[in-house]
């Protein structure tokens, strides 16, 4: 299929996270959508894991992180465009009493 | 499409069709275990399911644990069981559950008999059962008789963009095929549970799917807390799993397209034709596939990440995962490695493909890597203490 095997992959056209399918080096990054064609092009501002997320686009504090086209959890704090996205600035949207 | 090929299995007396054929002893109780395992250690080839409860529960969670053994005995991948219990009336309530089926069951209790004299006539009864069941034979059977379950575990993001999508094209193609596929791990929905609710085929399973997801929710914030301590657990979390929601989507993406078409009680057998089901489970893994088992689920399908190594004593469990760490370092556990996804190398429905003929392969008898390494988790699930 593909001639380059990605770096990291979102599930949606308009998703604000993608995950990493190998162990990403912060600098350029590309990927692609697992349900339409286009590349998409990324700085990586850190390193991330493999199967860890990588922000697509700017999230503010407290807004929505969308993945699979779904509210997966809210930002904890501001989120530029290629951070690392996990526990450490996403947190559940439905138990909000959690410190996590 | 695959092509299709020719399945075998075991068609029972009550036309259920299992994919193996063990001669079980199952204990009633914990204090049974002792009695049931030395029958097995007695007659190699039979195959005890001691467990860790069966004494003074009461009403709903007494029901569950009868449920559960009796579902256990009946599923058509036993060919017949001895049922041992410390006293006669739950043993008989046990064993007639069982036989209602027409599948032939022997029962033993202890007290009045002490341990020695109970094992050595079950002992003799399990002996001439394994005789007789190694003669049944396999025959043709279709795919839409045989009844699957799914459940991932130690799920990371690799699940939900490889493993679960390629087991949605399974449970996909088995519900096409007239099938009937059980799907649970209630809490695991969360953030998703409107999507489940959506394909509910009707008002009355979605009512029934709502109740019983806003009552195991409502167990959970009874408690005062909330599931962020262990879900997502530490092995999601380090696999890049941030929050429940996150898990959810990977759990409802293996579910695949299909209705709802009904709404079961956790090891609820499914009555209202082929088809996709809910089942209220815990996400446990042991528990929802002792569960499911019960409920008379042949084969399993267990999308994982990180890498869980589950097995259950009946009811074969076949693993696959999307991630190439878990699938290099895992071989023994892992029957489908679909980590090519992730490299694109293969689209989804080659990866259903690749899928479909391991799962004939293991309905034909190929053992799967948790049957080889001697996985039999059996797990009671419990509602509440005992008196």
């Amino acid at each position: 299929m593909a001639e380059q095997p990605p770096d990291f992959l979102a599930h949606r056209d308009g998703d604000s996270v993608a995950v990493a399918v190998r162990h990403l080096q912060a600098g350029p990054a590309q990927g692609a959508y697992l349900d339409s064609p286009g590349t998409l092009r990324l700085t990586v501002s850190s390193d991330v894991p493999l199967g860890h997320k990588v922000a697509l686009v700017d999230i503010e504090q407290g807004a929505d992180v969308i993945e699979y086209g779904v509210r997966v959890g809210v930002a904890s704090q501001a989120i530029s465009a290629g951070d690392y996205v996990h526990v450490h600035n996403v947190r559940s949207a439905r138990w909000h009493s959690s410190v996590a | 499409m695959a092509q299709q090929r020719r399945l075998t299995g075991y068609r029972r007396e009550n036309g259920a069709v299992g994919i193996r054929n063990h001669t079980v002893v199952i204990p009633v109780d914990d204090l049974s275990n002792a009695a049931a395992e030395a029958v097995a250690a007695n007659v190699p080839g039979v195959l005890a399911l001691p467990h860790a409860y069966g004494r003074l529960q009461f009403g709903p969670d007494l029901d569950l644990t009868f449920r559960t053994l009796i579902g256990t005995g009946r599923n058509p991948n036993v060919a017949s069981a001895i049922v041992i219990g410390i006293e006669p009336n739950w043993t008989a309530h046990v064993a007639d559950g069982i036989a209602a089926t027409g599948k032939r069951v022997a029962s033993f209790s202890i007290e009045g008999n002490g341990d020695i004299n109970t094992i050595a006539a079950a002992s003799r009864a399990a002996a001439a059962f394994l005789q007789d069941d190694s003669e049944i034979a396999r025959e043709p059977v279709e795919r839409g008789e045989i009844m699957m379950s799914i459940k991932c575990g130690e799920s990371d993001t690799t699940s939900g963009l490889g493993s679960c999508p390629t087991t949605a094209e399974a449970v996909d193609r088995w519900v096409d095929a007239g099938g009937t596929v059980l799907f649970g791990e209630t809490t695991e929905l969360t953030g998703g549970e409107h999507l489940i609710a959506e394909r509910c085929v009707d008002d009355e399973v979605r009512k029934r799917f709502q109740s019983l997801y806003d009552a195991y929710i409502d167990i959970v914030e009874r408690t005062g807390a909330n599931l962020l301590g262990s879900q997502p657990t530490q092995g999601n979390i380090a696999g890049g799993l941030s929050t429940i929601e996150e898990k959810a989507m990977g759990n409802i993406a293996k579910t695949g397209t299909k209705p709802v078409v009904g709404a079961l009680a956790s090891a609820e057998e499914p009555t209202s034709g082929p088809g996709l089901y809910f089942m209220d489970t815990s996400s446990a893994a042991a528990e929802c596939i002792t569960l499911m088992a019960a409920a008379g689920a042949a084969i399993h399908l267990f999308p994982t990440g990180q890498g869980n190594v589950i097995g259950h004593p009946i009811e074969p469990v076949i693993k696959l995962t999307a991630n190439p760490h878990t699938a290099a370092t895992m071989t023994e556990h892992i029957d489908l490695d679909v980590s090519g996804l992730l490299r694109r190398e293969y689209d989804l429905t080659s990866a259903g493909d690749q899928l479909m003929t391991v799962i004939d392969r293991t309905v034909n008898g190929r053992l799967t890597g948790a049957e080889v390494m001697g996985h039999r988790e059996f797990v009671l699930s419990r509602l509440y203490p005992s008196a």
